[in-house]
């Protein structure tokens, strides 16, 4: 089976910058990402907890999306000028895809 | 005096209270007692529609009098004032950043459904009528405070504020909480009497029990969040969590005078007056403010003044809009 080389990118951002997020990848030429919830977790901001929140203020999602390498520093510069002040996690991992065409 | 005592430890022993307190107890002991997520906000999305129908209804039963205009009116300007005077008392008795106190600040312009919730059934509990626009006055407070804490950030710099952009407006104005509120107000005035009495073993039996539920669970979350942001509660910045409800009150109570209110629309302003936004406006100043401290607003308004309010606030109010208003149960 051949597969392709890709970028794997997971961003974990405050819940109410989601579609703020997303508008800005879909700009930077996206054509597809995941929305995943995020459960609870830790960090520099405090413990916390999905169970109980009375709003999305204090919710976090994870935006997961794969793109071709060539198109990733697009990405990144579009979606750092949307997280860049905010509570939240970026990483990008090399990956393999089947259907380069796809991304 | 005796009035005011034993009113408020009618309330303190409703099972409205000892829900809430329930649910800070067993979050405080670490229970891993929780409330799904989907149920707490069915519960919430049930709670809306039937406090804005119900005062619908009112408006339809009783007619709109000319102190609608003037009460949206004295909400709208509350909810933009009150930042300012807790922008001032929060540089006064705490040393918090001029970031971090107008983002609290945003919180105590703007309101607390459920105090109102809470509020209007300690109301009918007690026999008191009010004005069943009160509903809506309660949303036009929600969103002033934003812009008023905003222009505090800009007048000293700007340092740390994104502003508002047209996502964020459109975010706050149709905000879930306010267009319920506000869309069930007005199914609740066009369908009138005639249509509470064909939902009203939905809307009106069912209420105080899920009105507990969804105290308990407010319990666990005022509880955990006293838990983990306990420590940044200096002695000024609790201080302030207590007597900026009070203040609020007296403002609310003034205002209320002023525009004529019945004895339980007094009571409504001052309960609106002295609570502190825990929904809309966290997020929009999360968006709008992300340097700002979230754990200071958030113990703030729901480990501090929520309970204050619910627990001694409200029969406090009540009280006191009785005596002021000369009306009785």
């Amino acid at each position: 089976m051949i597969t392709h080389k890709a970028k794997r990118v997971e961003i974990t951002i405050e819940a109410i910058m989601q579609s703020r997020l997303t508008d800005a990848m879909k700009a930077a030429g996206v054509t597809g990402y995941t929305v995943l919830p995020v459960f609870g977790g830790s960090g520099k901001s405090g413990e916390w907890n999905r169970s109980g929140q009375v709003s999305r203020a204090s919710g976090m999602v994870q935006v997961v999306c794969i793109i071709k390498p060539e198109r990733l520093d697009g990405l990144l510069e579009s979606a750092f000028s949307v997280v860049e002040r905010h509570i939240g996690v970026v990483s990008v991992q090399d990956c393999d895809v089947l259907r380069a065409e796809r991304f | 005096m005796d009035q005011l005592f034993s009113l408020a430890a009618e309330n303190l022993i409703s099972p409205i209270i000892l829900s809430f307190a329930l649910g800070v107890a067993a979050s405080l002991a670490r229970s891993d007692l929780s409330i799904p997520e989907a149920v707490a906000k069915g519960m919430s999305i049930y709670l809306l529609f039937a406090i804005g129908f119900k005062g619908g209804v009112s408006v339809a039963d009783h007619g709109i009098d000319g102190k609608l205009g003037m009460a949206l009116l004295a909400g709208i300007i509350l909810s933009a004032l009150l930042p300012l005077i807790a922008f001032a008392l929060l540089k006064v008795m705490t040393g918090m950043s001029r970031l971090d106190a107008a983002a609290v600040a945003a919180h105590y312009g703007s309101i607390s459904i459920v105090t109102f919730v809470a509020g209007t059934s300690v109301l009918d509990s007690q026999g008191i009528g009010a004005e069943g626009y009160m509903v809506a006055v309660a949303a036009a407070m929600e969103a002033p405070a934003i812009l008023s804490a905003l222009w505090l950030v800009a007048r000293g710099g700007g340092s740390g504020s994104k502003g508002m952009d047209g996502t964020l407006i459109r975010e706050i104005m149709l905000n879930g909480s306010i267009v319920l509120l506000v869309g069930s107000f007005f199914i609740g005035m066009a369908t009138g009497p005639k249509g509470l009495a064909e939902i009203s073993s939905f809307i009106v039996s069912p209420f105080k029990g899920v009105l507990c539920l969804f105290l308990l669970d407010m319990g666990l979350v005022a509880g955990r969040g006293l838990r983990e942001g306990g420590k940044i509660l200096t002695p000024g910045v609790l201080l302030f969590g207590v007597v900026m409800p009070l203040v609020g009150a007296i403002i609310g109570l003034g205002s209320g005078l002023l525009l004529g209110l019945s004895t339980g629309g007094v009571a409504l302003l001052m309960m609106l007056s002295a609570s502190a936004s825990y929904i809309a406006v966290p997020a929009a100043m999360r968006v709008a403010l992300p340097e700002a401290n979230p754990s200071l607003y958030l113990t703030l308004s729901l480990g501090i003044t929520f309970p204050f309010n619910l627990t001694l606030g409200l029969p406090l109010y009540v009280a006191m809009a009785q005596a002021l208003t000369g009306g009785s149960p």
